[in-house]
């Protein structure tokens, strides 16, 4: 029988014991107790930002939220990954690697909060904002690869998507193209099992990770809940974009612990097996193990962990429910870069209607009321 | 009306602050399709961010040939021969765009664009807007539209209306070799997404060509004055439109033809006035009636200029129907006879 698929790269057990392997290893030489205990704490507080954002969605402060509880590896083992000068272009959960990345955690939560498309300038953090057509920013990634080629700079676009996205047209095609070019790209997958209600076999009968070598792209197949395999399989991938080696496909498998949004409802169609299953790999609890075998974890550092996070947290709510609603008008604003006539006078008509009951802000007041 | 027909360049038009290039030294006249090429070869002279991409635009000079020698011109390195996939055709622009480039995207037929249609709507349209100003996409796609060629389906169609309506878009269609080639050039210039169709019809045509931005394009010209009815449309019908109104005038009725040129925005100032002084209007365009440009524009000029309006705005266009076989094709295409019998109805002539 031909073995189509690469085996799941694990460097960090369940139990916590760290596993030896000769050709992951020496990309997470410097992952030192130190290192580790920082991510570590990352994990902690992306955890309870996300707790936190959906207490926030529970209590009408969010009008939607998509957590990302149980794939803290995944997302932090990969963005802490990358250089500053790579270029992210995520789903719509990534929020983790926005928090890596720097985002303000108010600008995280402003395009739930309904008060913009985008919460961040992409070019300050060099991360794209949420993109929720599945799939289509895993192109987007591809073409600012090809311009990095044609800028002649090691800089790499990583691209995140879930499973079900693999689907999609646009995945395949980003993957022909990165091919056909050698376009510096790395298509990070988490594979968390579930495309809200359909489970992962629904998208594809084989490993997904099988699918990139068919694309002439070398695929690696990766527990996704162990943030150290994580760091090591997106650095190599990073290091073979950065040298003329061309894309990369990452399968991080992992499991979506929550709900697909705040809107979902997954008792209906998940066994509650599955979930107490999965529960036993969570990746935050098994960095814990780890750190506390290499005496990491002392009664200080919790301490000092649990503070970081409840801080992180409040931040983020005073953040939420201090921000302005946007004003009125500025619904006609950046349609264009350039002037619009058509629109200019759609904005004056309307200006003029809100004045016609008051100030526009009196108007504005009015419709927050209403 | 001369007033209108050259009115001076508005300095705060989009593009036209951008570097000026050094012009073609000289008048040429060229068919449309070579206009469009020197336009692309003019504009990947003065700014090393334009880059082409799309099906067999390389070697092949694209299926038109609207490319030509650009490759070797230029190497393959900005004239992208790409794989056969038009949502990353789009897809990739938009990456490229994100990192400072202005790609240039070739549509190999009108019907090939909706494989590419959720990137142009969705991603193309929206990310100024979306990242309020923070991410432009300054891409030009290039379309070759509309029907006359007695070509297979998918290779006619007349999809403006379907971007027309899309917020974020500019939407372009020449109809000559100077317009061509001078808009080519604006539109790569400008900062934002322009959809550019091409009446691939009229491509051979030869016209005069000046190497000179000319009129910003979201003008619209009156390419033949008049004074009874106001004769609208754009890309290969500003031809057949010209004819119609010649032989009208045997007959004594004074047309005034508008080239729109810009589709979206519509010139609105420069087709109310025309109105206000003809009092009626024929839209005519080759794409189907239904949620058309026709309609759309006849609903503003008779929301704004009702009454100077001597009559009910009439339409002449291609029928609510898929895009006929060849053989069927000059029955839904408007022709000379069916614009003139559009301009007896506005005249109240039957």
């Amino acid at each position: 029988m031909i073995d189509f698929s690469p085996q799941l790269v694990q460097l960090l057990a369940i139990d916590g014991e760290r596993k030896p392997r000769g050709d992951f290893d020496p990309w997470v030489e410097d992952l030192d107790g130190t290192a580790l205990l920082a991510l570590y704490r990352d994990m902690v507080v992306v955890r309870r930002i996300d707790t936190e954002a959906t207490a926030l969605q529970r209590q009408g402060e969010l009008g939607l939220w998509p957590p990302l509880l149980g794939q803290e590896a995944a997302q932090v083992g990969s963005a802490r990954a990358l250089r500053h000068d790579d270029f992210i272009f995520p789903s719509y959960r990534e929020n983790a690697v926005a928090y890596c990345r720097g985002v303000n955690l108010t600008d995280i939560v402003k395009v739930w909060r309904g008060n913009a498309q985008s919460g961040w300038d992409p070019y300050a953090v060099n991360m794209a904002t949420p993109a929720i057509i599945i799939g289509a920013q895993t192109l987007h990634a591809t073409g600012w690869a090809l311009g990095a080629q044609r800028d002649d700079v090691d800089s790499v676009a990583i691209t995140y998507f879930g499973d079900g996205a693999t689907s999609q047209g646009d995945v395949n095609e980003a993957m022909v193209f990165a091919a056909s070019f050698q376009a510096p790209v790395v298509f990070f997958c988490q594979n968390n099992q579930w495309a809200i209600s359909e489970p992962v076999g629904v998208q594809a009968h084989r490993n997904i990770a099988d699918r990139a070598p068919g694309f002439g792209i070398p695929s690696l197949r990766i527990d996704g809940n162990d943030v150290i395999a994580v760091m090591a399989a997106t650095r190599m991938a990073l290091d073979r974009a950065r040298t003329g080696g061309g894309p990369t496909f990452i399968e991080a498998v992992t499991y979506r612990m929550g709900p697909h949004t705040t809107a979902d409802d997954p008792t209906r169609y998940r066994d509650p097996a599955e979930l107490a299953e999965w529960k036993t790999r969570d990746p935050v609890l098994r960095l814990h193990r780890l750190l506390n075998s290499l005496g990491q974890i002392t009664p200080e550092v919790e301490a000092a962990t649990a503070a970081l996070a409840d801080a992180a947290a409040a931040e983020l709510r005073a953040g939420c429910i201090g921000m302005p609603d946007p004003e009125p008008l500025s619904v006609f604003d950046h349609v264009y870069a350039t002037p619009n006539a058509t629109l200019e006078r759609q904005r004056a008509d309307y200006a003029g209607y809100l004045r016609s009951f008051g100030t526009e802000h009196d108007s504005a007041e009015q419709n927050r009321k209403a | 009306m001369t007033t209108l027909m050259t009115p001076a360049i508005v300095s705060t038009v989009p593009g036209l602050n951008a570097p000026q290039p050094t012009p073609l030294s000289e008048t040429k006249t060229l068919t449309m399709g070579k206009a469009i090429n020197e336009g692309l070869r003019q504009a990947m002279l003065d700014d090393p961010k334009v880059v082409l991409l799309g099906e067999d635009i390389g070697a092949l000079g694209g299926v038109f040939r609207v490319t030509s020698d650009l490759l070797a011109q230029f190497g393959a390195r900005r004239v992208i021969d790409t794989p056969l996939a038009e949502s990353a055709i789009i897809g990739t622009a938009v990456g490229l765009a994100y990192r400072g480039y202005r790609p240039v995207c070739e549509i190999q037929f009108d019907g090939f664009i909706f494989p590419g249609f959720d990137q142009i709507v969705s991603q193309v349209a929206k990310f100024h807007y979306r990242t309020q100003g923070a991410v432009r996409m300054p891409i030009t796609i290039r379309v070759p539209f509309g029907g006359g060629i007695g070509a297979a389906e998918h290779h006619s169609e007349s999809p403006e209306a379907y971007f027309t309506h899309t917020s974020g878009l500019r939407v372009i269609a020449v109809s000559n070799a100077q317009d061509a080639y001078s808009l080519i050039r604006q539109a790569i210039a400008s900062d934002d997404p322009v959809l550019y169709f091409e009446p691939k019809r009229r491509y051979h045509v030869k016209g005069e060509v000046v190497p000179e931005l000319g009129l910003p394009m979201e003008r619209a010209v009156i390419v033949r004055p008049g004074t009874d009815v106001t004769l609208l449309t754009y890309g290969a019908l500003v031809a057949t439109a010209r004819d119609a109104a010649l032989a009208a005038a045997d007959e004594g009725v004074s047309i005034e033809v508008i080239d729109l040129r810009s589709l979206s925005p519509v010139d609105y100032a420069v087709v109310e006035a025309s109105v206000r002084k003809t009092g009626r209007l024929v839209v005519t365009h080759e794409a189907a009636q239904s949620g058309g440009l026709g309609g759309e524009i006849i609903a503003t000029i008779t929301e704004r200029c009702f009454s100077f309006l001597e009559s009910a705005p009439v339409r002449v266009t291609g029928f609510d129907v898929p895009y006929p076989p060849a053989k069927l094709e000059s029955h839904h295409l408007p022709d000379l006879d069916r614009i003139l019998d559009g301009v007896d109805r506005v005249m109240g002539r039957r």
